[in-house]
């Protein structure tokens, strides 16, 4: 998911308080900024909603790497589009996040020195054209499963700005699928590159949801708070059930050798993800990290004298029309 | 120089003629002007609107949620307000 | 120069400079100064992507050769490209980027504005379509250089330097040659030599307002818009733009 092994914070507010806020929650009431709240739901939010909103704005990079080598003009339009929708998802989240008492250059400044983290995802690399298709039809459809479910979430500013990301992400998956199709139907070239697109995507798509957390306390706090509405292996095995169909109709092979249908359990068997390997890249180990941080770092350094330079315009302009008055 | 964050905005959009201006989120920018740019770019990709108000976060004044049962319960109480408290006889079609 | 090579060699033009630029804009996406400005770059580059689409698929059909927009885009080599100089020079900093868009878009709006006019219906309509979001992009780009340019002493020194240095490509814009000649003639496009007083004074406006300095030397760099001497950008930026449809002839995406 975009935002993996999120700890819950402890929260040590009065008894009566957090029973009578949990009530709330449990009565399936929203709740508003304002509200009280107890200081670790608080914590919490903000160190998922911030994650997801990294995971948007570093998520821009490896697809960011194929715009100006698209293929077509159309391909081109569509990949732009897509990538400025998560520039977009980033600011709805980070201004649902903001109402929290966080402002963004904080939050900024977190990612930029590794405080905050991101998804493990955006740590591969693209490597060609069919990882454009697989990413959309792999990494978004990930996403989409842990996303529709938090347009329900308990925070009000964060299920509306869900909402918002959600009304726009659906044409994301499909224009993965979409390049696929063509790729996977092209020439025989088209489809090896496909094919590689589906192995490489596949274990590092699978983590995306984060290693099973049915024994973890912090997850059942996060439910019960509801900011997290399912379990990482429940939406795992239905990323699984609804995926494999698709790479079948494509005529491309999921590489997982154990992968078989499991009659009684009505989904997929299928193998886990290397952990140690998803354990290395939240570490700072993947195979981009160094380059993804270094380019957010980038681009944060060269815009600061933009950033400084339209704040004193507004202000000497302010000035001068105070003085006029 | 010391940094200075671009002020928060809170974006409300008029989605078609006839409607009222909405709420739909927030941005930053370092003046009003700026402010009605960046919401048209940011908020109306979609053909989401006719008509954008922006308001600085900070000079929004807000009701205090702890005074709720204070500001909205005494309506609660007021059902003669709303026209179905009122049984009007069938025949009497339209009203 | 016959009528029809004329047309397609003008059409080219309009096309290949928006689709260079919009090229050049689509390089910031994911490392702009803020996000609210990533949006915006990308709302720009979609716009010139889908003029691009337009005024070289009316080319590939004057053409009549059986080409497509997306051939002509991607398999022509630099030589018979048609794009301004200005449009080819790398993005620089923000500052260099926007000075760059600015200068474009204040003639963009006026040689549309003149198109919606013309003899051919197929130019006047995709004139029309490109105008509103040319006059957006101005709106927004003079705002930005004004800011800039009137904002900190860095900032101000920075969007100096740019002119300075953009400056010398400005004035291809407004270079007339037979192709020009016979659009003219044929009520198709205005003499771009006619747009440039109304263009100098919009921009000596915003200059003004920015605190910045027009150089005052006139001197022109030429060669992009006939084809006879691109800068040395434009070919690499065609080694990226194009490299999937060479590597792969023949294959749809």
């Amino acid at each position: 998911m975009y935002a993996q092994m999120v700890k819950s914070e402890a929260t040590q507010d009065d008894p009566a308080k957090l029973a009578a806020f949990q009530a709330r929650i449990d009565a399936g009431e929203k709740v508003e900024p304002k509200d009280w709240m107890p200081e670790g739901y608080r914590k919490t939010l903000i160190r998922q909603i911030g994650q997801h909103a990294h995971s948007e704005i570093v998520g821009q990079l490896p697809e960011g790497n194929w715009i100006t080598r698209a293929p077509t003009l159309e391909r081109k339009a569509i990949l732009l589009a897509k990538v400025q929708d998560e520039a977009g998802h980033g600011l709805y989240l980070y201004g649902a996040a903001e109402t929290l008492g966080v402002s963004r250059d904080e939050m900024t400044e977190m990612l930029l020195d590794g405080r905050m983290k991101y998804s493990s995802i955006f740590n591969y690399p693209t490597l060609t054209w069919a990882d454009m298709g697989a990413v959309g039809w792999l990494v978004d459809g990930a996403a989409i499963m842990n996303q529709v479910p938090l347009q329900r979430t308990s925070f009000g500013p964060y299920a509306r700005a869900m909402v918002r990301i959600c009304k726009e992400e659906s044409f994301h998956q499909r224009q993965g699928f979409d390049i696929m199709m063509k790729m996977a139907g092209g020439t025989p070239a088209q489809r090896r590159m496909a094919q590689n697109a589906l192995d490489r995507f596949w274990f590092p798509a699978l983590m995306m949801f984060g290693p099973s957390d049915k024994d973890s306390v912090h997850s059942a706090q996060s439910m019960a708070w509801k900011i997290k509405m399912n379990t990482n292996d429940e939406l795992r095995q239905k990323f699984v059930d609804q995926t494999v169909p698709q790479a079948e109709y494509l005529g491309l092979t999921v590489p997982d050798d154990t992968l078989a249908w499991n009659e009684a359990k009505g989904g997929y068997d299928f193998a886990e993800p290397d952990w140690a390997e998803f354990f290395d890249v939240l570490k700072g180990n993947g195979p981009c990290n160094v380059d993804r941080l270094e380019a957010r770092n980038k681009a944060w350094d060269d815009g600061a004298w933009v950033r400084d330079a339209l704040m004193a315009h507004a202000e000497k302009h302010a000035n001068r029309e105070v003085a006029a008055e | 120089m010391t940094r200075k964050e671009w002020p928060l905005w809170e974006v409300f959009i008029r989605g078609q003629r006839g409607l009222s201006h909405r709420h739909v989120g927030s941005l930053h920018a370092a003046d009003a002007e700026m402010a009605v740019k960046n919401a048209r770019d940011v908020y109306t990709r979609r053909n989401e609107g006719v008509s954008i108000w922006v308001v600085e976060a900070a000079k929004i004044t807000a009701s205090d949620p702890a005074d709720k049962e204070a500001m909205y319960d005494p309506a609660e109480s007021k059902v003669y307000r709303h026209p179905t408290f009122f049984d009007i006889p069938d025949e009497i079609k339209a009203m | 120069m016959d009528q029809q090579t004329a047309t397609f060699e003008f059409l080219c033009r309009m096309g290949d400079n928006t689709l260079v630029l919009g090229h050049r804009v689509s390089e910031w996406c994911g490392k702009a100064p803020v996000l609210e400005e990533d949006i915006a770059l990308a709302n720009v580059a979609l716009d010139l992507i889908g003029q691009t689409q337009m005024w070289l698929g009316l080319a590939a059909e004057v053409e009549g050769a059986g080409r497509t927009a997306d051939d002509l885009a991607m398999l022509r080599d630099v030589w018979d490209f048609r794009s301004a100089l200005l449009v080819e020079q790398p993005n620089g900093d923000f500052g260099q980027t926007l000075m760059r868009q600015y200068l474009f878009d204040q003639w963009h709006v006026a040689v549309l504005t003149a198109l919606m006019e013309s003899a051919d219906p197929r130019v006047a309509d995709i004139a029309a379509k490109s105008v509103k979001e040319a006059r957006y992009h101005v709106e927004r780009s003079a705002d930005l250089v004004i800011r800039l340019g009137d904002g900190t002493e860095e900032s101000h020194g920075r969007m100096q330097a740019a002119l300075d240095k953009l400056w010398p490509f400005f004035g291809e814009l407004f270079d007339d040659d037979p192709v020009d000649a016979a659009m003219a003639e044929a009520g198709i496009a205005p003499l771009p030599s006619g747009l440039r007083a109304d263009v100098d004074q919009e921009v000596a406006a915003v200059m003004a307002q920015a605190t910045l300095v027009i150089p005052a030397d006139r001197f022109a760099h030429r060669g992009g818009k006939t084809g006879i001497r691109h800068s040395e950008h434009l070919g690499h930026m065609l080694t990226q733009m194009q490299w999937l449809q060479r590597a792969y002839p023949g294959a749809t995406w």
